[in-house]
């Protein structure tokens, strides 16, 4: 198996690894790099537990080669809190009690990102959509749906 | 397996004739499930997104050159595209999650050869050519000309989609594209119907009908365009009878598979239906603009 050396920037940081070339993103994140965030749900793009930002855009991890990733800006969880505040996701999810388990949790944090950064006031039904790729069986979608939802609101405030 | 990223259609081509069996990808959106479900892995991985040209779409001289391997993203946001192509955007739109539209493409959706591959129907309705690199030149087919069967093109080894191109629609024409799925998002169609028409005032001058999902590979009913040229549009509806017609043309051309998701005379019968709806959907579309 062929071995590809790779230089990216992750959460800001540049970083470099060696990753096999049949490996993905989402292996990589988790093995060579240790940000366990991102989950494998599916391993085939169904549940969106990988989601990762690349280059600005919402992208399921576990569908990208790794060597794919060369010259690239990665976004993970761990890189949306602001030092020791949270990101106000983060918090609105934790007020608003909008995980159980969690293991959907990385994923849907970072599509609401992508959603927010794009859109600042989407409606629940623009909120429903662009999170169709991220599935949770667990505390269903009313909690998360509202927790965006008053993350919106506190972003706006704090744009003003 | 070997992963390689080359930044010209040259390169490609020489990685490809080097090394037999290899495959071209774009979003991977459908090989790595297909290689994580047990295909065989390929020698070399061909990552075509470092060429400029598979990853450019420009609009001059009344035509759109689209890089095979453009997230189709780039497309459904590009108000230009689909204010010329609401149906074809649609169908685009209807292919699995913001996080595969970010990946995936028109060549992947093509040369993936899924019977019910939204994006296929809708690019035959509008006549879109695929340029293919093939020996040391390119040769240019319909898009109908591509897949074969399930999982089949008339693609030899070695080559690939470059690029597709499309005119620019004629006046007074629009098109749409509606599927039928078992769950209400993220889902295979089970049966889809594309629908282009040009209108002359009150009259169908044009119209082309395309299915998919409902035969090995989407399949274009002549006789369902046929029974809309020269139909009378009152208020903005299709004459009733015409619209009969199509609809029971869509069905007849059915060949579909049964199983679990929709029988073959549940899937005969929403052809049709679909058929119809989208060509009400087109012909306002070709009256009013979208």
């Amino acid at each position: 198996m062929s071995r590809t050396h790779v230089t990216c920037t992750v959460n800001g940081d540049p970083v470099d690894f060696l990753a096999s070339d049949d490996t993905s993103l989402l292996n990589a994140l988790r093995g060579e790099l240790g940000l366990t965030g991102a989950k494998e749900g599916c391993g085939t793009g169904d549940c969106g537990a990988c989601s990762v930002l690349i280059d600005g855009r919402l992208n399921c991890s576990c569908l990208v080669f790794a060597p794919e990733a060369e010259g690239s800006d990665i976004v993970t969880v761990e890189g949306i809190a602001d030092d020791d505040h949270l990101h106000p996701l983060q918090q609105a999810f934790l007020e608003g009690a909008a995980l159980q388990c969690g293991i959907c949790t990385p994923g849907v944090l970072i599509a609401a990102k992508a959603l927010l950064d794009a859109n600042p006031d989407p409606t629940e039904t623009e909120i429903r959509y662009a999170l169709a790729g991220n599935l949770c069986r667990c505390t269903g979608y009313d909690k998360i749906i509202r927790s965006v939802q008053e993350a919106a609101v506190r972003l706006k405030g704090a744009a003003r | 397996m070997r992963y390689a990223a080359p930044t010209t259609v040259d390169e490609a081509r020489s990685l490809l004739a080097e090394h037999p069996g290899s495959r071209v990808f774009a979003g991977a959106t459908d090989l790595i499930p297909q290689i994580r479900a047990g295909r065989p892995a390929p020698p070399v991985l061909v990552d075509l997104k470092r060429i400029d040209q598979l990853m450019t779409v420009v609009h001059e001289d009344g035509q759109w050159r689209i890089g095979a391997a453009t997230p189709t993203s780039n497309l459904t946001r590009n108000r230009d595209f689909t204010a010329m192509f609401p149906g074809l955007s649609e169908a685009m739109g209807l292919i699995g999650s913001d996080q595969i539209q970010n990946r995936s493409s028109l060549g992947g959706n093509l040369a993936n050869a899924s019977p019910a591959a939204d994006s296929v129907p809708a690019m035959i309705a509008n006549a879109v050519q695929a340029v293919i690199a093939s020996g040391d030149g390119t040769r240019t087919v319909p898009v109908a000309e591509i897949a074969t069967g399930p999982g089949q093109t008339s693609l030899a080894d070695g080559e690939f989609i470059v690029e597709f191109t499309v005119a620019d629609p004629p006046s007074n024409t629009g098109d749409a594209y509606l599927r039928m799925i078992p769950r209400t998002e993220m889902d295979i169609a089970i049966v889809g119907a594309a629908v282009r028409l040009t209108v002359d005032g009150d009259i169908v001058t044009d119209a082309t009908v395309v299915l998919g999902a409902v035969a090995p590979t989407a399949v274009t009913v002549p006789e369902a365009g046929a029974a809309l040229v020269g139909a009378a549009i009152d208020a903005g509806s299709i004459d009733g009878s015409a619209m009969d017609t199509l609809a029971d043309a869509a069905s007849a051309a059915c060949d579909p598979i049964d199983d679990k998701r929709g029988t073959v005379a549940y899937r005969r019968q929403v052809a049709g239906v679909m058929a119809r709806r989208a060509a009400a959907i087109a012909v306002g579309r070709a009256q009013n603009g979208v």
